[in-house]
């Protein structure tokens, strides 16, 4: 098995050959043109993109290649998508190579994000695989001369009762897989699944954890120039006035690139391009013409907003009549960074006017449309490639690195650019996470159930993604034909964007939900950050289930099983109960306490519970988890571990989340621009164990689970911190000095 | 020129002596083990070691490094022949994006080079200098368990 | 003559034993009962929460709470130049804690250096400040901490050489240099400053740190607050024998002992940043009145530098040294460590809100009169206690030999300071070496 980007798992092992291949323009492939195709069948992105060859190549010698216009992302997407078509195909992992994101080579699946890559790639792979696999018989069957029913597939090989036998390579000689796929799938049945189900090593890893040249941070090309751009001190900056003529004479300098107010600098070395960029924004004057709101008023301002006010959910009667006998409670979030660990990075060439992008981008295809307006290019002289950049849970800063090298290249055409920002640039100048402010209203009538759910939600969009607008790439706003400002954009439920997962799955009998939508962004720059609304909806909703199953003097796990009746709902919720040991009535050591939360993922996504175990540190205030169990279904598990691993990965994250972290500003600057002014979790904070238990639903649909723990891991700390102390906060984050000052209340 | 001695094995270089060892690493000798993650030695990321000792290299400049030992991830092994750390973090499958994990793996060496078998709470002291945001704690904890005795 | 030797001789002995009898009956205190262990639900809430704030003024957590963090259950090894100490065991636990103290009990240790027991404290818990702490704040401090859950924790013995290791010896100790009695206010000054000084001189104990101490470890009260020693650190001259090259203003104190950082002097770091991190939890008012307080123990200053002719430094350290210096290999002088291990930070004139580093040149480290706080920050680094804000500077143990810190010193020192080179400082960074590690 093989992976990524045109190049072999050998390559890259190899090191060196990475620069050979990186800098080989990939030819166009016929299957991947996108336009002109009919409608498929609604499996996946099978729909958008039919034929079976955008998706799946043999050679000759019956090795296969298969096609996914989503990207590594360091979630394992490749390897489970890998499985599908192993298991489906009928041939060996070790038969295939991935071929990843790109607008030159595969299909175009839109962006990388949301939990979608196994609903939409993963599907439109399985069946187009088991598609193959049936059209290979049946050349099988011709070529054999016998009835297809009596042939078997497998290990790339189609067999015969009599022994005859055709391996793929011979069967695909002269062939073509350039056929729609159809809406009839004989996929192969979960009993009989070998690859499905099996927690295979990931096949990014060994590279990963030897040095190979994964990144596009590793990427290194013949006569590759290193670029740094120069960042204004604020978003709503002019570049005054700049004498670059001393820049310009420090050694390996190249050239000062300067379009309006964009700035940057390219230098023979990395070293010396950073030396030249500390120059630059020495010698550099601005003029700052917005300051932005204080940020102890941020919520205040944000419900002073203009908004966009809809009524998303109304069950029943509605709204509940005598508010005055419902418990109300209001939840905040403040901004939240990605923060990736390694600040983003991109390489472009501009060559023979072709411009070629690589980049972590979580959507090459609608980033090549943006560059191209920015640059006011042909889209089809633009090319974007992805390349694997450290994790980004979301829209950073890779798209505007990617724009950062386009400029750049252009303006010293032919050589190779490589820029990557730092730190204080990663922090300072990425899209944050949106505030949220969500008010609840409930009441629980004498059956202990809840009989009125009101809810008034304000928060602003979760996408400025590129979308072929240049206002959404940040560098463009500097550019003298500069755009802006961003421009944000709703999702629908039930996916939803800032809106995600605040209408509970709970059987309720009457709902009110309002969504505030608020239609300009504050002045700090925002866009979709992991399970975008859904963090603090799921905080929000799930803290006001434990304050209304206090209210009902219920035991906050059976309260929530009170209001669901799906199964599989039920089954993870009891799982991971049970294997928390939530029944355990041994009591906890003082200042320790427990919490759960649970989610249906954008209300069709994986389901998943998590419990935790937490220590309120009874001094300093300080929440520790001590441990955190979690069951999720993710309907078919191509790989258990995998889903573990992005389960473990979100009940860390959101721990660091909700302990620690808010972006802070200054009404002139943002302030939080390293490790010490925005800290995230570090060892210390590790809980001692985390358990992750997938239930696996061996033929099922793929449920989107990659963000799915978020949400309730941040309803769980909460929950506990309530249980352990009697305290409830409601404002994210939970730091220390917010507990012990409501600890001393 | 600056002569460096990098796993076991010398190297001229004629950069500017103020570089940091990290840009060294990557352009000018093409190693990808160290990462660039914030240039402050804040997060570990570019972390290598300098006679056995974790360091981080984004910090420190090749004109301080001329006679000592330096260790890099490409030091302890390959994909074909990972080294035993570099083996538990692979049996442990301890990576989601992978960034910060050649950093953990240096300094989880030099941790189980001098201690054979850690406590927890010596591996969360020592690990503590290195950031992850994915997440990945959990298991790299339980990889540096699994190295345990088997680095010497 | 024999006989007369001898008869000399029993009279010493008989002597000797009187005085060891009568020094022992006179220094002997009396226990104070045991009580139980007293209901949380006793104390009053508000009374709880002004505790909370008065264990964060003295600080009380750095030496009390154990090594793995768990609040005031004790065992933390407190260096003092005759020997180790443990932080002792302040939780309500019965057995290992204070938890059959009476309030009476308390106060008297904090009063007067005697445990519930009868047995003489060392001075190493500061009894010789908190005496001045008025008996409503002593109630306060008390209800927290009997409130706070018993841990079962025993604290190892002190590790003390003969004769210290002999409590009763403390109190010939107390005679000499031990005046107990609460704070008196000074009618003369205002509110604020009289507030301040109950606070530095009682509770918070900075003397206990910033005074220089006697051959017995007692606190020069003849040059209060001329610079001492905490945990292999310095703690820096205050008030008029400051050696800060901008006099601290009260809003820079302000600054300092709430966030940690001074833009004119640096960054709290060693034993004081823990301080900070505990001062930051009272109240404004606290704040400000330490701040008047230690802002008037240095006479007006005549002519203060302002931060306008600071930045007249050049322009970009950074930029100068990598092309002017013509350096080619090896570094070999401390100019050359400088510029690349220290420049790419501490250079001057950034424009981002990151590249404001303190300016060496007014950094405490320098200019004080020991190397020791700057071979402290260049080996161990800063770093703000995880989950925590503040200021970030990477450790270099690993990276710089012994020789390249000291030559590192040397030149920081000569270049920056523009004050007499530091002495000893080879000997200064092994004895710093010895005790960090890191
Ligand atoms: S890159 Fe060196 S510590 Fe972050
Ligand atoms: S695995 Fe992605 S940062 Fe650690």
């Amino acid at each position: 098995m093989r992976n990524t980007t045109a190049l072999s798992r050998r390559d890259f092992l190899a090191g060196s050959a990475l620069v050979v291949s990186f800098s080989l323009l990939p030819g166009k492939l016929l299957a991947q043109t996108g336009a002109g195709q009919p409608t498929g069948p609604a499996f996946g992105s099978l729909k958008k993109y039919p034929y079976l060859d955008s998706w799946i190549a043999i050679g000759g010698d019956g090795h296969v290649t298969v096609f996914t216009g989503k990207a590594e992302l360091g979630q394992g997407i490749m390897t489970a998508l890998m499985q599908c078509a192993a298991e489906q195909l009928a041939v060996n992992p070790e038969a295939i190579t991935m071929v990843t994101a790109s607008t030159a080579r595969t299909p175009n699946e839109g962006y990388t994000a949301g939990s979608n890559s196994m609903m939409e790639s993963g599907t439109a792979i399985f069946h187009a695989a088991s598609q193959a696999r049936n059209i290979l018989i049946g050349w099988a069957a011709t070529d054999l001369g016998v009835d297809a029913a009596q042939l078997k597939a497998d290990n790339g090989t189609i067999t015969a009762p009599d022994g005859q036998k055709r391996s793929y390579g011979e069967l695909i000689n002269g062939r073509s897989l350039h056929v729609a796929a159809t809406n009839q799938t004989n996929l192969i049945p979960p009993d009989q699944y070998k690859v499905m189900g099996k927690s295979l090593p990931r096949l990014d890893i060994p590279a990963k954890l030897t040095g190979g040249p994964i990144y596009v941070q590793d990427m290194r090309m013949d006569n590759m120039v290193h670029a740094r751009a120069v960042r204004p001190p604020n978003y709503d900056a002019t570049l005054r006035d700049i004498d670059t003529s001393a820049v310009e004479k420090m050694p390996g300098v190249i050239k000062v690139i300067r379009e309006g107010s964009y700035l940057a600098v390219a230098a023979e070395g990395e070293y010396q391009a950073i030396l030249a960029m500390r120059a630059l924004q020495q010698a550099a004057r601005w003029q700052v013409s917005k300051t932005l709101p204080k940020q102890a008023d941020v919520y205040s301002v944000l419900q002073s907003l203009p908004t966009d006010s809809k009524v998303i959910d109304n069950r029943g009667n509605g709204a509940i009549a005598d508010e005055s006998a419902a418990l109300r409670a209001v939840y905040r979030r403040p901004y939240m960074m990605h923060a990736s660990i390694g600040p983003s990075c991109a390489v472009a060439l501009f060559k023979d006017d072709h411009l070629t992008v690589w980049t972590h981008s979580q959507g090459v295809f609608p980033l090549r449309a943006t560059v191209a307006k920015m640059l006011s290019m042909p889209e089809n002289q633009v090319d974007c490639i992805q390349v694997e950049g450290s994790g980004c849970y979301g829209h950073n800063g890779a798209d505007d690195a990617g724009a950062d090298a386009a400029i750049i290249a252009r303006a010293l055409p032919g050589r190779p650019v490589r820029v990557q920002w730092m730190r204080e640039d990663e922090h300072g100048w990425e899209p944050y996470g949106s505030p949220h402010v969500a008010e609840l209203r409930g009441t629980v009538g004498g059956d202990g159930k809840i009989s009125g759910w009101d809810c008034d939600l304000w928060t602003m969009t979760y996408s400025t993604r590129p979308a072929g607008d240049p206002a959404n790439l940040m560098p463009a706003w500097y550019l003298e034909e500069h755009a802006g400002p961003p421009q944000g954009s709703q999702i629908p439920l039930p996916a939803g964007g800032g809106d995600r997962d605040i209408v509970p799955t709970y059987v309720l009998p009457n709902t009110h939900i309002i969504y505030h939508y608020i239609t300009q962004s504050l002045p700090l720059r925002v866009s979709a950050l992991r399970s975008l609304g859904g963090y603090h909806n799921v905080f929000a909703v799930e803290s006001f289930m434990d304050e209304l199953a206090a209210s009902a003097k219920a035991d906050p796990v059976d309260f929530r099983l009170r209001h669901v009746t799906d199964p599989r709902a039920r089954d993870v919720i009891a799982m991971a109960a049970e294997k928390f040991g939530w029944s355990d009535t041994k009591p906890l050591p003082p200042y320790h306490g427990r919490g759960f939360g649970y989610v249906r993922y954008e209300m069709i996504k994986a389901y998943c519970a998590v419990a935790v175990e937490i220590e309120v540190n009874p001094d300093s205030g300080q929440i520790r988890v001590v441990r955190a169990v979690a069951a999720v279904d993710s309907g078919n598990a191509a790989n258990p571990n995998g889903i573990e691993n992005q389960i473990e990965g979100c009940i860390i994250q959101a721990t660091s989340w909700t302990l620690y972290e808010s972006v802070n500003y200054s009404e002139s600057e943002i302030t939080s621009r390293d490790w010490g002014s925005y800290p995230i979790l570090r060892f210390d904070a590790v809980p001692d164990s985390v358990k992750v238990h997938v239930i696996n639903r061996p033929g099922a649909p793929f449920l989107g689970t990659g963000e799915a723990g978020m949400g309730p891991t941040a309803a769980a700390i909460g929950n506990a911190l309530a249980h352990a102390t009697g305290v409830r906060l409601r404002d994210l984050p939970l730091r220390a000095d917010k507990v012990r000052a409501a600890l001393l209340k | 020129m600056i002569t460096l001695k990098i796993n076991g094995k010398d190297h001229q270089v004629e950069t500017d002596p103020i570089t940091p060892l990290l840009y060294v690493l990557r352009n000018d000798l093409k190693m990808n083990g160290a990462k660039f993650g914030c240039g402050l030695g804040q997060c570990g990321a570019c972390t290598v070691l300098l006679d056995d000792q974790p360091i981080f290299s984004c910090q420190i400049p090749i004109s301080i490094l001329e006679g000592r030992n330096i260790t890099t991830l490409e030091g302890l092994g390959t994909a074909a022949e990972p080294g035993p750390v570099q083996k538990a973090f692979i049996d442990e499958q301890a990576a989601q994006c992978g960034y910060c994990i050649p950093g953990m793996i240096m300094r989880a060496q030099a941790l189980l080079k001098q201690n054979k078998s850690p406590s927890d709470r010596q591996i969360r002291e020592w690990m503590q200098p290195n950031l992850c945001r994915c997440g990945t704690h959990a298991r790299i904890m339980r990889a540096i368990r699994r190295a345990a005795g088997t680095v010497s | 003559m024999l006989r007369n030797l001898l008869r000399a001789l029993l009279g010493v002995i008989i002597v000797a034993i009187v005085l060891i009898v009568g020094f022992w009956l006179w220094a002997r205190q009396p226990s104070i009962a045991a009580i139980a262990p007293p209901d949380a639900s006793t104390f009053d809430k508000a009374t709880i929460a002004r505790g909370a704030n008065l264990v964060a003024m003295g600080d009380c957590a750095t030496c009390h709470n154990s090594p793995e963090g768990h609040p005031f259950a004790g065992g933390f090894p407190v260096p003092t130049p005759f020997g180790i100490i443990y932080g002792t065991n302040i939780t309500p636990d019965p057995d290992t804690g204070i938890g059959r103290w009476s309030e009476q009990a308390f106060a008297r240790a904090m009063h007067r250096g005697i445990r519930r027991d009868g047995a003489y404290l060392y001075p190493a818990f500061p009894y010789t400040h908190f005496t001045k702490v008025s008996d409503d704040d002593i109630k306060a401090i008390y209800a927290y901490l009997m409130t706070r859950p018993a841990v079962h924790n025993v604290v190892p013995a002190p590790r003390l050489p003969f004769p210290l290791n002999i409590r009763p010896i403390m109190a010939g100790w107390n005679l000499l240099f031990f005046r107990p009695g609460r704070f008196v206010p000074d009618p003369a000054k205002s509110e604020a400053w009289n507030r301040g000084a109950y606070i530095a001189e009682g509770l918070a104990h900075c003397g206990a740190c910033h005074t220089p101490r006697n051959l017995l470890g007692a606190e020069k009260t003849s040059e209060r607050y001329a610079g001492g020693e905490a945990e292999g650190w310095f703690a820096p001259a205050l008030g008029a024998r400051s050696s800060a090259p901008v006099q601290w203003s009260e809003a820079a104190l302000l600054n300092y002992l709430s966030a940690g950082f001074a833009r004119d002097h640096g960054v709290a770091a060693g034993p004081m940043a823990g301080v900070t991190r505990d001062l930051r939890k009272l109240p404004a008012s606290d704040l400000t009145a330490l701040a008047t307080y230690f802002a008037s123990l240095a006479p007006p200053a005549p002519a203060r530098e302002t931060m306008g002719a600071a930045s007249t430094d050049k322009a970009s350290y950074q930029i100068a040294t990598a092309q002017a210096m013509g350096q080619k290999g090896p570094a070999k002088t401390g100019e050359a460590i400088f510029a690349g291990a220290c420049a790419s930070c501490h250079f001057e004139g950034g424009s981002q809100p990151f590249h404001r580093p303190i300016r060496l040149r007014l950094s405490s480290a320098v200019t004080a009169p020991t190397p020791r706080n700057f071979i402290q920050i260049v080996l161990g680094g800063i770093q703000p206690p995880p989950g925590d804000h503040g200021r970030w500077m990477p450790p270099f143990a690993n990276a710089l030999t012994d020789e390249q810190v000291s030559l590192l010193a040397q030149y920081v020192r000569g270049h920056f300071s523009g004050k007499p080179d530091w002495s000893d400082i080879g000997k200064t960074v092994a004895q710093v070496r010895k005790g960090s590690g890191s």
